[in-house]
């Protein structure tokens, strides 16, 4: 379960602040799938950042899974993030030096896991990779590279996945396709799935969708796409 | 906890890929710090080896009993009885004469060496043929060294007269023990047996000849225990003792004085290198932000991160500092093969492990200090930069914390402790740091008033293309203070070493050039002086001087015996210029290469019944002395007193005859005395032929050609020059992967930028005129700042550690500022040479 409550984020602009985000406050329970909509500019990523703990709110709070994350330190959050949430961005981010295999396994390898390749190869033939794992980044499609990226989000079973624009470097098709994967991995892994992203038709897929203005939620709303996860079904 | 590392090093090693060449490149700036480190010790270690198992042969025996007259009977006496007791002794007569070659009409300046039949007590001599050595005991027989044939154009066979005796030359001989190689390479050698001096008549009355015993002890016998009871007597008749104890402690401390010099310019090449290494980093690390923050994102820590590159960075600094152990082993095995012959050792070239460790060690870690500083900012860089990039954020990150000023004191403290590991003294060390620091410290400086000087100058109506280029040295992240740092660095150590040598080697060349004539004869006789003087105008060249020399010691001071007057004066026991004989000489003016400190030259008061002397100002303070004592001296037999009335500081280095002690010349016009005579002749041919006449009428009158001596010096100079001409281009080689490095840092900016402005409309010809404005005034600037700083460097060495003169050379000074100028604007034009390169099209892609 995600708890933000009254979270406030402002940059300094010229001699006041700036409010990017304006006591913004939600609930989103284990398993659910959300995703957070509005104009550019509207405070999403900024939103997101806060929700994984990348950064820290001006005033407010996030809490994951009863963990309040701006009370952790820097690398306490950095290690909650390798056990509990997962990452997928617009421009793919994979690291172009390592393999697709290599790239999957980097979040098994920084928390230790003796497994990591064969967990790795496991992931990447579920997204249908199974045949490009010595491949580098460059030498991937992009829908393909953000295939390698939901392996690797997926590959520490995260209790939470974000997803910034996941399909907004990619075509239509290949974006639906890419939607399905996310979809099917959060019904099969009971995962906590948010997305952020600009496609309407996309976010009508998700059970229920964040809408966003100018640091405001202006929408808050449950769709009959997908129903929620029972909370049953969710530890702790 | 520690199963967060189990993957850090492969995920490290994996994740370098790319990367490495690049790495490689930026730790290769320590790779010839490296190898200078790793040679010199090597070498010197190789040296020091020999040392120890040849200082025997180098000297001889074991102990050695060295005098300028015979041993008197009783010394002689105890010699041979210690003799008896186990001990070879083995005698040689070192003598300097002419040697003619009757056959070639040509002679030669030659030192004679005659051994006894048990020479040496050490090693065999070989000769060429082979085993001859014993053949001259024989008969009167002489093997000489190579360049002895050579300068007398004689073979093996033919006969060369020495004094009145005529030896046949059996054959050559190169390495004799106890007669070091380089000096045997220099001037002529001549062996014969020691049973023939008697016959050359060449020992009389007032001719300079070393006396020495050799001893070899039997096995198991302490040189230093077994010459203890004996030294005071040999001593007390001024025999010098040695041993071979002291012998190899001589040489090993020279060597690691040597050794100690050249390691301060390897470590001052491997801190230049760590610049480099900064720098480099620095610009591999802006290419890693994107992948860190995707790291952080996946939930690596901080110190993942950094664990992660700092272990790519050790990784590629132990492969450059492997590199330049390879090159410093390189250069240890070459360098024998450069100075093949003019090594007083056969030296065994040798790996030598320790030093291979020391110098990786030394430069793995020189590279993790300076790559630290710039990679600590890598555990702040934000996970949101994943999300969202942001090009200052790393400015921001690099705020000071305590790791980066622990980092800071750790770089500070590496440079302290190698400095003084290399002088072997701690003030000496902390001196060189300080000086390091120093220099870095002006170069920083006139790099940051350039960059605020560029800011001014932009606001200056200048045109575009140098505006463009002038702007890029103050604009965020620069590497204004880096190329400067590098290149200025470079300057100053290149031109420091090119003035030193320039300077020290001056003072040879002036004395070399400067003696009034060019054939001197020594050791002539009152009676043959006039018919020299007869020779020499018969071929209608004139003799400019003729010195008189008288022999003497000194008898006693303001009446006072030397004893007495040495305790009086707290004057060492054992002192030197008691005891040793004095050559003086008898004029009534003063000489160009003297100068009077105090008192007044002779003739000031007529009232005066003594006559006047005056002495080289270090010997009065020896002898505690002050103007106004008498001195009484001991001119064979006769008591000559005089009065001190001037002291003079004497030029020792030019080739003129010099004295401690100069008289009034009614003071000694009567005494025994011999002639020193120089003439200044217009040809070789006709130097050749004095000497040949004056030989062949005077057997034991010498003569040397200045113009060969000369040459001689002028060789060595040469070989100098060279060493330090290799030192000079070494420098230069090193600063060119450190300038790669520091241009590097900006590499990336500057392709974006170049193809952005080409998207504009920019030509390549603007784009590399804006390329050449930055690295002129780079170059310019760096180059010039170290020349300054190399100016005061080199005063200061020619000053305080070579007591020299400094004069600046200035021609060259810039001619090397001129080299690294280039070098700047030639390594900034072929990192630029990318962006002519690429087409505007790469800024559509995200690279
Ligand atoms: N570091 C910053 N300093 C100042 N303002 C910032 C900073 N980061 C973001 N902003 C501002 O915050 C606002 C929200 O930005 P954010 O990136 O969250 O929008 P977004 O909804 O993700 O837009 P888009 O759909 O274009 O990605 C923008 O107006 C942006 O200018
Ligand atoms: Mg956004």
């Amino acid at each position: 379960m995600l708890v933000a409550s009254n979270l406030q984020k402002e940059y300094p602009s010229g001699a006041g602040t700036l409010a990017v985000l304006k006591q913004v406050s939600f609930t989103i329970p284990q398993g659910s799938l959300v995703a957070i909509v509005g104009p550019s500019g509207s405070g999403k990523t900024t939103l997101l950042g806060l929700l994984a703990g990348l950064d820290v709110p001006s005033s407010g709070t996030v809490s994951l899974d009863g963990v309040e994350l701006n009370r952790l330190t820097e690398d306490e959050r950095a290690r909650l993030r390798g056990e509990k949430v997962g990452f997928i961005f617009q421009t793919f981010q994979l690291i172009p030096t390592l393999t697709a295999l290599e790239n999957v396994q980097v979040p098994l390898e920084l928390r230790g896991d003796f497994g990591a390749p064969e967990r790795a190869k496991m992931l990447l033939e579920h997204v249908g990779l199974g045949d490009r794992m010595d491949h580098f980044p460059s030498q991937l499609s992009g829908g393909e590279q953000q295939r390698v990226a939901i392996a690797r989000a997926f590959s520490n079973s995260p209790k939470i996945l974000f997803a910034d624009e996941p399909t907004g470097n990619l075509d239509g098709v290949t974006g639906a396709k890419i939607v399905e994967l996310l979809e099917s991995l959060n019904k099969s892994s009971g995962s906590t799935v948010v997305i952020v992203t600009h496609d309407l038709t996309l976010a009508e897929r998700a059970g229920r969708i964040i809408r966003l203005r100018d640091g405001d939620i202006v929408e808050d709303r449950t769709t009959s796409a997908t129903p929620p996860v029972p909370a049953s079904s969710t530890a702790r | 906890m520690t199963a967060r590392w189990r993957w850090i090093p492969s995920l490290a090693w994996r994740e370098s890929r790319t990367a490495r060449r690049r790495l490689l490149l930026y730790m290769s700036s320590i790779s010839l710090g490296v190898g200078a480190l790793v040679a010199i010790d090597s070498i010197a270690d190789n040296v020091s080896a020999a040392v120890r198992l040849q200082s025997r042969s180098v000297m001889g025996g074991d102990v050695s009993f060295t005098s300028d007259t015979r041993y008197p009977d009783s010394l002689k006496a105890l010699l041979d009885s210690l003799a008896r007791t186990g001990p070879t002794m083995a005698t040689v007569v070192t003598f300097t004469s002419m040697a003619y070659a009757p056959r070639t009409q040509i002679t030669r300046l030659a030192q004679v060496r005659a051994v006894g039949p048990t020479y040496p007590p050490y090693g065999a001599v070989t000769s060429e043929p082979a085993n001859l050595w014993g053949e001259l005991q024989k008969r009167p027989a002489a093997l000489v060294s190579p360049s002895t044939l050579i300068s007398l154009d004689a073979n093996v066979g033919d006969t060369l007269s020495i004094g009145f005796s005529q030896f046949i030359i059996i054959g050559t001989t190169n390495s004799v023990p106890g007669d070091p190689g380089l000096a045997s390479a220099i001037g002529p050698r001549v062996f014969i047996a020691e049973q023939y001096v008697a016959s050359t008549q060449l020992l009389g009355f007032g001719s300079r000849a070393s006396f020495e015993t050799l001893v070899r002890l039997p096995d198991g016998v302490q040189s230093p225990q077994w010459v203890e009871p004996i030294r005071a007597r040999f001593r007390a008749a001024n025999i010098r003792v040695r041993t071979v104890v002291q012998q190899e402690e001589n040489m090993t401390e020279a060597i690691s004085r040597l050794a100690d010099f050249l390691g301060i310019v390897g470590m001052i090449a491997l801190l230049l290198g760590g610049i480099g290494v900064a720098s480099g980093v620095n610009a591999f690390m802006n290419r890693k932000i994107d992948t860190v923050a995707v790291l952080r994102c996946l939930g690596a820590t901080g110190s993942q991160v950094l664990a992660i590159y700092v272990t790519q960075a050790a990784l590629m600094g132990l492969a450059g500092a492997a590199i330049g152990a390879a090159i410093g082993v390189a250069i240890q095995f070459a360098l024998p093969v450069a100075l093949e012959g003019t090594l007083p050792l056969d030296v065994t070239v040798q790996i030598v492990p320790k030093a291979i460790g020391v110098g990786l060690a030394i430069g793995v870690w020189v590279a993790l200090v300076f790559s630290l500083r710039p990679l600590l900012a890598l555990r702040r860089v934000s996970p949101l930069q994943a999300l969202r990039r942001d090009a200052e954020a790393l400015e921001h990150q690099r705020r000071r914390d305590i790791p980066s000023h622990l980092v800071n004191i750790a770089l500070v403290a590496s440079v302290v402790v190698l400095a003084i590991s290399r002088t072997d003294n701690w003030r000496r060390g902390i001196l060189v740091a300080l000086g390091i620091g120093v220099s870095l410290l002006l170069l920083w400086g006139s790099a940051t008033l350039l960059s605020h000087l560029a800011r001014r100058l932009v606001a200056q109506r200048l045109p575009y293309l140098l505006r463009q280029g002038v702007a890029n040295l103050y604009r965020p992240a620069n590497q204004t203070r880096s190329v400067i740092l590098a290149l200025g660095f470079g300057a100053f150590l290149v031109s420091t070493l090119y003035l030193v040598q320039a300077n020290l080697l001056r003072q040879f060349e002036v004395s070399a050039q400067a003696a009034r004539g060019n054939l001197v004869f020594f050791d002539v006789q009152d009676d043959q002086r006039v018919a020299i003087d007869s020779i020499v105008q018969a071929t209608g060249e004139q003799a400019v001087s003729a010195t008189p020399l008288v022999t003497m010691k000194l008898k006693s001071i303001n009446g006072q015996a030397l004893d007495v007057w040495g305790a009086a004066h707290a004057l060492p026991r054992r002192n030197w210029a008691f005891n040793r004989e004095y050559r003086s000489t008898y004029r009534d003016t003063v000489v160009v290469t003297e100068q009077i400190t105090a008192g007044k030259w002779f003739g000031g008061s007529g009232t005066d019944t003594l006559s006047e002397m005056s002495l080289e100002q270090g010997l009065a303070t020896d002898l505690a002395v002050s103007l106004g004592d008498t001195l009484t001296w001991d001119v064979q037999g006769v008591p000559v007193a005089a009065r001190l009335t001037s002291l003079r500081e004497v030029n020792w280095g030019r080739f003129e005859p010099n004295f401690f002690a100069v008289f009034q010349s009614k003071a000694l016009s009567t005494a025994p005395k011999m002639f020193v005579l120089v003439a200044a002749i217009s040809s070789d041919t006709v130097i050749a032929r004095i000497q040949r006449n004056v030989v062949l009428r005077f057997p034991n009158a010498s003569s040397v050609d200045l113009s060969l001596l000369r040459a001689t010096v002028l060789e060595i100079i040469g070989r100098i020059t060279l060493a330090v001409r290799f030192l000079a281009l070494f420098s230069l080689a090193m600063a060119v992967p450190v300038l790669f490095s520091a241009v590097a840092a900006t590499r990336r900016d500057r392709l974006r930028e170049g193809v952005l402005l080409k998207t504009l409309g920019a030509t390549r010809a603007q784009i590399g005129r804006i390329l050449l404005a930055e690295y002129a005034l780079l170059g310019m600037l760096g180059a010039f700042t170290g020349m300054l700083l190399s100016f005061v460097g080199a005063w200061a060495l020619v000053t305080f550690v070579f007591d020299g003169q400094f004069s600046p050379a200035l021609l060259p000074a810039f001619l090397i500022a001129g080299v690294m100028m280039t070098l700047a604007v030639a390594i900034g034009m072929a990192t630029g040479r990318e962006v002519f390169r690429e087409t505007p099209m790469a800024a559509l892609r995200d690279t």
